[in-house]
């Protein structure tokens, strides 16, 4: 049983390192080791390998290069972000208001929340439509002079829906007020440019496009107000003090290239899949709604309810038929509690607990999703069956 | 390799279902490990004993060292809904409950082994001590432990034939030594832990903490008397009793007392001594008969009146209903309403039901 192949198609949960990333960061461990901050020569070579990587994830963003901040991961980018942000604004302006989607990650929604509770900054969420979006004028009627920050994410990793950066930026800079995205989920697919995206801060993890675990960046735009949350030797121009973790930055940096260079193929081969995930799922099995935007959602997204299924044994039986798949979210094991982004979006808490999630990503062939299609007929008709 | 068919084992982090899955998988079943999470009360989960993040991990790393799949199955829900607030009526209810017996009956024989069909196993295993025998005419019994010590036959009265047709007993044929020495054996992670009667969700502590905490308006202070009705003191609340119980009663007398009964209606503890615990007839309901109702009415066999009760002897008088009357050939001590009363005919368990309160 457990020798059977089993067919990925959670990629936003995480992804394969690339064999050319994997390539990139080997010196960096036992023939390059230096410590960047070092004066000779092996100090040198370390530098040069980071700041060549900052360079490189710098021109990607369209961004300087002192503005890229290399962190553990989507995460820590995200507390430093909102942590960072709200209290040098509280400490500069007295801002203490904090605006935050209802759909964000973990990452971003426990913080605002540690912010409020301990902080004592007043967190307000954001109006969602039906497919988890927002609309800049809904930011423009709750948005306020004394917003510390505004918060929301670019495209969800739970349901897929892209929000409009750009349009959302725009009303955050004529309030004055810093604005950051989460890019997780974004990064490997969608228009990565900060200057079009009019954005103060944006939050990358590498292992969601083909890059190693535990290192990701945050981008912070200059004059943009951030304290440290992580303090010492006052590494990354004194916002995250630690040694930097050299070759998994250059695995980020490496990672970032085969995005660059094949992003507009990855959307070109994916999105059709995609579309024929919902089109098949929604029409071949009854009960199925899909969560998230039709069309402006990731294009290797596809996330379902699906009425009278548990997504436990769902996901159990798929992966017995040898389908890797997820319920929309990572780190809930033994914990089966509905959604609070479906909650939100309105579903019931019954049909939040009946998600599927499949994620598609380079490795992923047409070939696979017409196998994975007829078994999730098969097994979802099965459950429907046995329930007497 | 002969193909065996398929097993679902309910693992839980211990030495008893780590040892079992490890033998599954060594007599050649496809073997599928999953763990329940069972409720907690909120700010004690990490001590809940039989499904801590602890116990958690350690099942993940005996299953992925077995190298089969592990799923974790979210039960907080039905547990609660089932087995917990049944509990706490049942202290209300003036009876002192098992809730083992309803877990393997509506959670681990319900919920699981539910699952264990939808992933189309042929069987589904534990790590209890017990044995199943399947008889000529196909008709499956279920036989105590080989150690008799673990046997956990008591809690398992309450399965049924169909149940029984796919149960694995893996370890029922071993003593708990030649389990621990297996587990050595086959390397496993386990962690040592002490053997515990205590109630998952009571995380250790005492059940009375608990009710106090979740059910407080249950808990009225009430008169103790003797059994001639002399007035001998205050009760904090009857659900803080057991019969039997002759700590912490908070009445001075000379001789050591024991509780004897709880009378409801007039919400008061009648206290006597050890020979007033004493009884020989008792009303068991809810009979469940693991091989069908017995043809005669009246048998001689053995009855467990509670887990760490010995076997003692009496007759069952059978009556309509699934209600059995009993009569022990000697009286005994602490007969509990609440508790399972199960019947031996030498080692085999034919059945058991609920021993229920006597109306005088």
């Amino acid at each position: 049983m457990k020798n059977k192949p089993v067919i990925y198609l959670d990629y936003s949960a995480t992804t394969p390192m690339d064999e050319t990333v994997l390539k990139s960061m080997y010196p960096y461990f036992s023939m390059d080791f230096g410590n960047p901050s070092s004066i000779h020569h092996y100090g040198q070579k370390a530098e040069q390998a980071l700041e060549e990587s900052r360079n490189t994830i710098a021109s990607f963003l369209g961004c300087k290069s002192q503005e890229v901040i290399f962190t553990s991961g989507g995460t820590e980018s995200d507390n430093l972000a909102l942590r960072g942000v709200a209290l040098a604004r509280k400490k500069d302006r007295s801002a203490n208001h904090i605006l935050i989607s209802p759909v964000e990650h973990q990452a971003v929604s426990s913080t605002a929340k540690q912010l409020n509770q301990l902080f004592g900054f007043e967190l307000e969420l954001l109006k969602v439509d039906r497919f988890g979006m927002i609309s800049p004028e809904q930011l423009r009627q709750q948005i306020r002079d004394t917003t510390a920050l505004v918060s929301i994410i670019y495209a969800n990793n739970e349901i897929g829906t892209v929000n409009p950066i750009p349009e959302l930026a725009k009303v955050c800079q004529e309030y004055s007020v810093p604005f950051h995205t989460d890019a997780v989920q974004a990064t490997a697919y969608l228009p990565m440019d900060t200057q079009a995206l009019g954005i103060d801060l944006l939050s990358i993890g590498a292992h969601k496009f083909y890059g190693p675990k535990g290192v990701g960046l945050l981008y912070v735009k200059e004059n943009t107000p951030i304290l440290p949350i992580q303090t010492g030797g006052n590494h990354e121009r004194g916002l995250r003090s630690g040694t930097p973790n050299i070759p998994y930055i250059v695995g980020m940096a490496a990672a970032i290239n085969l995005v660059q260079t094949h992003q507009p193929e990855w959307i070109k081969e994916l999105t059709p899949l995609r579309d024929q995930i919902i089109h098949h799922t929604l029409t071949n099995i009854p009960g199925s709604q899909l969560t998230g935007h039709p069309s402006l959602r990731l294009p290797n997204h596809t996330s379902f309810v699906f009425e009278g299924i548990d997504s436990q044994k769902l996901l159990m039986l798929l992966d017995l038929e040898g389908f890797a798949c997820s319920s929309g979210s990572a780190c809930k094991t033994g914990n089966h509690l509905p959604s609070d982004v479906l909650l939100t979006l309105g579903f019931s808490p019954q049909l939040a607990l009946s998600s599927l999630r499949v994620t598609l990503g380079k490795e992923t062939t047409q070939a696979h999703i017409e196998q994975f299609l007829v078994t999730l007929e098969k097994t979802i008709a099965k459950i429907c069956s046995r329930k007497t | 390799m002969q193909r065996k068919g398929t097993v679902v084992i309910a693992m839980s982090g211990g030495v008893d279902s780590s040892v079992s899955a490890a033998l599954l998988v060594e007599q050649g079943y496809t073997v599928i490990g999953m763990m329940l999470t069972l409720w907690s009360e909120k700010g004690y989960e990490a001590e809940n004993r039989c499904c801590t993040p602890d116990s958690l991990r350690l099942a993940k790393m005996v299953a992925a060292q077995l190298n089969i799949p592990f799923y974790v199955v979210d039960a907080k829900k039905p547990f609660y809904d089932e087995v917990v607030t049944s509990f706490i009526q049942d202290y209300q209810s003036g009876i002192t409950p098992n809730p083992c017996l309803k877990c393997n009956r509506l959670i681990r024989w319900g919920l699981l082994f539910g699952y264990a069909k939808e992933m189309e196993a042929d069987y589904f295993a534990t790590g209890h001590y017990a044995l199943i025998q399947r008889d000529r005419s196909k008709q499956c019994q279920l036989l105590r432990a080989k150690d008799k010590t673990k046997d956990q036959t008591y809690f398992l009265h309450v399965l049924n034939q169909s149940e029984m047709e796919k149960t694995l007993f893996p370890i029922g044929n071993l003593l708990k030594s030649e389990v621990r020495q297996l587990a050595v054996q086959f390397k496993l992670p386990v962690a040592i832990r002490k053997d515990s009667q205590d109630l998952c969700f009571l995380s250790g502590a005492d059940y009375r903490d608990f009710l106090m905490r979740n059910a407080p308006n249950s808990i009225q202070p009430g008169n103790i008397y003797d059994k001639n009705h002399h007035l001998l003191g205050e009760h904090k609340g009857l659900a803080f009793y057991t019969i039997g119980q002759r700590k912490n009663l908070g009445v001075h007398s000379p001789k050591p007392l024991y509780v004897v009964k709880k009378d409801l209606e007039n919400n008061s503890l009648i206290v006597g001594d050890k020979e007033d615990t004493l009884r020989r007839d008792f009303t068991v309901s809810g009979v469940n008969w693991l091989s069908g109702i017995p043809k005669k009415s009246r048998i001689h066999l053995g009855i467990k009146v509670r887990y760490q009760a010995p076997i003692l002897d009496g007759y069952l008088n059978l009556e309509e209903n699934n209600i059995v009357k009993v009569q022990l050939d000697d009286p005994y001590y602490d007969i509990t309403p609440g508790q399972a009363a199960v019947f031996y005919q030498n080692d085999c368990c034919i059945g058991g039901g609920l021993i229920t309160e006597e109306k005088d």
